[in-house]
């Protein structure tokens, strides 16, 4: 590992962390102006996939694996926030 | 070898991301719009961890990318599909140009089901 490509990481790593958080942004802007219920809950399905990625990225940048699990976790509760969100819109709170 | 991998996909997996989000505040509706956040994202999120797998490179790390890439993989295109269908249920209005709606025909076979078994 030479000390020119070590440092070319992290500066790519630094910089997909800026295009992470520009992603979260435009995220956080359908999520505020979404004309319907599914475009939010849409929104924050994203926004759980970004963190993922965020936090992957972020692995990288403490040289840390262990963070990987909260990633998994994540998507864990993304994807069980989804379909719960549809039932709902679907079938209300009777069933 | 490794470093210069790792951040080619660094960097393809913050773009696809980022593009997935650019999609979702620029496309007209709701359904055009689950394209970005669906496709895009997995795809960016998939080229992330396969940085993380490579710059790592121990077994127990690259379990762990893979398992979460093909959970997402699986779950993506279900929670799509599940909220596209509630969307389409609620009466969400289509883009002004979006020409065929090949759901209407099964849908009503689908809601009379569904108004006999409740």
């Amino acid at each position: 590992m030479t000390e020119t490509g070590n440092s070319l990481l992290e500066i790519v790593a630094m910089l997909s962390l800026g295009m992470l958080s520009l992603a979260l942004f435009f995220a956080l802007i359908r999520l505020a102006k979404g004309p319907s219920l599914p475009d939010r809950v849409m929104a924050l399905d994203l926004m759980g996939s970004i963190v993922v990625g965020m936090i992957a990225v972020y692995c990288i940048v403490t040289g840390n694996a262990e963070f990987l699990d909260t990633g998994i976790v994540l998507a864990l509760i993304g994807f069980l926030s989804t379909v719960a969100f549809a039932k709902f819109i679907e079938k209300g709170l009777s069933r | 070898m490794t470093e210069i991998l790792a951040a080619l996909l660094l960097f393809t997996g913050s773009c696809f991301t980022l593009l997935a989000a650019f999609g979702i505040v620029r496309l007209p509706d709701l359904f055009t719009r689950l394209h970005a956040a669906t496709k895009a994202s997995t795809l960016g999120v998939g080229c992330l961890m396969a940085a993380v797998a490579i710059h790592f490179g121990s077994l127990e790390t690259t379990t762990r990318a893979v398992a979460t890439t093909i959970f997402l993989l699986l779950t993506a295109p279900v929670g799509a599909h599940l909220l596209a269908r509630a969307a389409y249920w609620m009466g969400v209005k289509f883009w002004e140009k979006t020409e065929i709606d090949e759901m209407r025909s099964h849908w009503e076979v689908y809601s009379k089901q569904a108004r006999e078994d409740s």
